[in-house]
């Protein structure tokens, strides 16, 4: 019932936003349901309910995984939205909040999804609800992107229902009886009709991969991630893309049941290792620094594509790197978007010696490149060593290097434009603008307390949230 | 199995050619809406006899696929002003040639995957497949943004038929989802499209170059 709630509170929440008439107090309703939200899963996650097998929804062991970070992320993120939506006084935000309110409410339904049908559904809801978000700020780069982003994701959604019903056609081929729950798929084994699972497999990963922004499908992120606001970014990098791993990790551990587990982790290997490759040759090139941003996500997606690759140990690092990934990246989003207001740029040949002129926001950005390029005592550097762990206990060695070299390269990327925005001696032309970028307490502290909890993961990580990940590989590798 | 059946899929995969024939929008949109009803009609005779829910899906998608979006994307087009492609990416005919060749590179793909007894007479998996390729070719070789919205659709069709397969087994959810999607989608790429034109008083997705390394 609790996990219901995590479902109709945020969407109850959303058609209240569509129905309140005040714009400058509508943005209270952000960290209003985004606290209810996370209390409630703080709750489920402390105290997990029972998960009946057959259920379509539940806060299952790879929810109570993956749910926390995404709600965490989007409190963070509300309490950021009201300064930031008070600074942007002028545009109304009756769309605007109610659908981050309703992302936030079909996030909680494509986590908690056990049903092939349902997981469709909910990650194409979201997909569509993600579109006013990308074209708040009405401008026609932000149309081109949104164009882009709904082109390319629509396609990549309607692959992944192919593939949902390639996969369906495989357990009716062998004999199943139309149940779609993927307990009832993964119990039905090698009973699978195997061409028509190979098939399911290319599509559906090809569908959410687009969705998770892995390389080549990942055209949209970079004209997304680089249009739309900050916090915009931060929820789509940390919460959308996690739905859409999920969604892998699930059908994955079907496609394994099914005896295709080596062919399936070879593509993800595959495909995870060519992200990485082509995220750190396009920053290198990259003059823009959201741009940039979009493509440290897809090597990070590309991280996650990896563990999933390498049984249960690399799954359960892929999860954490989820968490520690998720929170730094909002961190570098929300710092971003200041830097790119007080800019009125985001390329690096308009801005430089943003240190001087956003001292804060500069230095959160950089302490989060570094945290994000996995600097020790940060989460990323956890998570990517217990990646490397897993790829070589399970003899990748090969990939390894491949793996970190593209970490190599992507280091070198990000410095160069960081610190080319960082550095230097400011434009003229950016101090004369008149009405000054003020860096105000709601503007730095979300991004601060992200750095803050990123730091904690990698320092403090709490045993319970190492169970929740456990848990989690158990339920995707049943057989120990 | 069903001579009617594989006659209305061989005449969904006449159209598809005629889709990737033709410059004139207008053209292009009737020729989606003609194989939007067929394939809705499809369903009605598959199955023996007549639940309510084939009904429904029938009905739905007659309505849908066969008259809604259609008058939608008429209004964007008037609202645009434009009625032709002029300079598509793949030029019509090697478009035709690649419909085509797709077609009979499905037809023998298909022969390839195990079918279900009840299955195994029809045409409905090279019909989808040919139609999803189709949908691509549009997709890609078009730069008009409602031609690449008529490739995502008839994309879209060649799912429907695929899903065809499965009507019996699969809870009308997943089917309501389709359509919902298809609605919705279309819908709000229909205001993104009236936008785009007032945005760069043109229709032309190869003038969206303002975003790239």
């Amino acid at each position: 019932m609790k996990s219901l709630l995590l479902i109709m509170v945020p969407l109850l929440g959303a058609a209240l936003a569509a129905a309140w008439p005040c714009n400058r107090s509508r943005p209270l309703l952000l960290p209003a349901v985004g606290l209810i939200h996370a209390l409630l899963c703080g709750w489920l996650f402390f105290a997990p309910p029972p998960v009946e097998p057959g259920a379509w929804l539940a806060f299952d062991p790879l929810a109570r995984a993956v749910l926390p970070v995404v709600s965490l992320l989007f409190l963070i993120c509300a309490w950021y939205g009201v300064t930031y939506l008070k600074v942007r006084h002028e545009r109304p935000n009756r769309i605007f909040v109610a659908a981050l309110l309703a992302v936030l409410g079909l996030l909680s339904a494509g986590h908690q999804a056990r049903h092939l049908g349902m997981l469709w559904i909910f990650t194409e809801a979201v997909t569509l609800a993600a579109v006013p978000l990308l074209h708040f700020n009405g401008t026609p780069r932000a149309f081109e992107a949104t164009w882009k982003y709904l082109l390319v994701g629509g396609t990549g959604i309607a692959l992944s229902l192919l593939g949902s019903l390639c996969l369906g056609y495989a357990s009716l081929h062998g004999g199943g009886g139309g149940n779609l729950t993927f307990v009832a798929l993964m119990a039905q084994g090698v009973g699978l009709s195997r061409p028509w699972v190979l098939i399911a497999w290319v599509l559906l990963l090809v569908g959410y991969g687009t969705k998770m922004g892995l390389a080549p499908m990942h055209t949209w992120k970079p004209e997304a991630y680089g249009e739309a606001a900050g916090i915009v970014g931060a929820i789509l990098a940390g919460g959308v893309t996690s739905v859409a791993f999920t969604a892998i990790l699930r059908i994955r551990s079907v496609v394994g049941a099914a005896g295709a587990g080596t062919v399936a982790d070879h593509t993800l290997m595959g495909i995870g290792l060519f992200s990485m490759l082509v995220a750190a040759l396009f920053l290198l090139g990259t003059r823009d620094f959201k741009r940039m941003l979009a493509y440290s996500s897809v090597e990070h997606m590309g991280i996650l594509t990896i563990g999933a690759a390498l049984g249960p140990a690399g799954v359960m690092a892929a999860l954490f790197h989820v968490w520690s990934n998720g929170l730094t990246k909002g961190a570098l989003f929300l710092s971003a978007g200041n830097i790119r207001r007080a800019a009125g740029s985001a390329s690096m040949d308009h801005v430089r010696g943003m240190g001087l002129l956003t001292p804060k926001s500069a230095a959160i950005f950089v302490t989060g490149m570094f945290a994000v390029t996995a600097l020790p005592p940060f989460g990323p550097f956890f998570s990517e060593l217990q990646v490397v762990w897993a790829a070589l206990n399970t003899g990748h060695g090969v990939a390894t290097a491949m793996f970190l070299g593209c970490l190599l390269l992507a280091f070198f990327g990000l410095t160069r434009v960081v610190f080319g925005i960082v550095d230097g001696r400011p434009r003229d032309g950016a101090r004369a603008d008149g009405k000054r970028f003020v860096e105000t307490v709601g503007l730095i502290l979300p991004p601060l307390v992200l750095l803050g909890l990123s730091l904690w993961l990698g320092l403090f990580q709490p045993a319970v949230l190492h169970d929740a990940w456990d848990a989690a590989a158990k339920q995707l590798y049943p057989s120990p | 199995m069903n001579p009617n059946l594989n006659l209305l899929i061989g005449l969904a995969m006449g159209l598809n050619l005629l889709s990737l024939g033709t410059s004139r929008l207008p053209a292009l949109i009737r020729t989606m809406s003609v194989q939007g009803v067929i394939l809705g009609v499809m369903p009605m005779i598959m199955e023996h006899e007549l639940d309510w829910r084939v009904a429904l899906i029938a009905l739905a998608t007659i309505a849908g696929k066969g008259l809604v979006i259609p008058s939608l994307l008429r209004r964007a087009m008037r609202t645009a002003q434009i009625d032709r492609e002029l300079e598509p990416l793949i030029g019509f005919v090697p478009s035709l040639l690649l419909g085509a060749g797709s077609a009979i590179a499905a037809l023998a793909l298909a022969h390839l995957l195990p079918l279900l007894p009840e299955h195994a007479g029809t045409l409905l998996v090279p019909g989808a497949l040919a139609t999803v390729l189709t949908g691509f070719i549009l997709l890609i070789g078009r730069t008009k943004a409602i031609s690449q919205v008529c490739g995502y659709l008839i994309l879209e069709n060649g799912i429907y038929l695929f899903g065809l397969l499965l009507i019996k087994a699969m809870p009308l959810l997943v089917e309501a989802g389709v359509l919902l999607d298809l609605t919705v989608g279309v819908f709000i790429i229909g205001i993104i499209v009236d936008r785009i034109q007032r945005a760069f008083d043109s229709l032309d997705t190869r003038k969206l170059t303002a975003l790239r390394e």
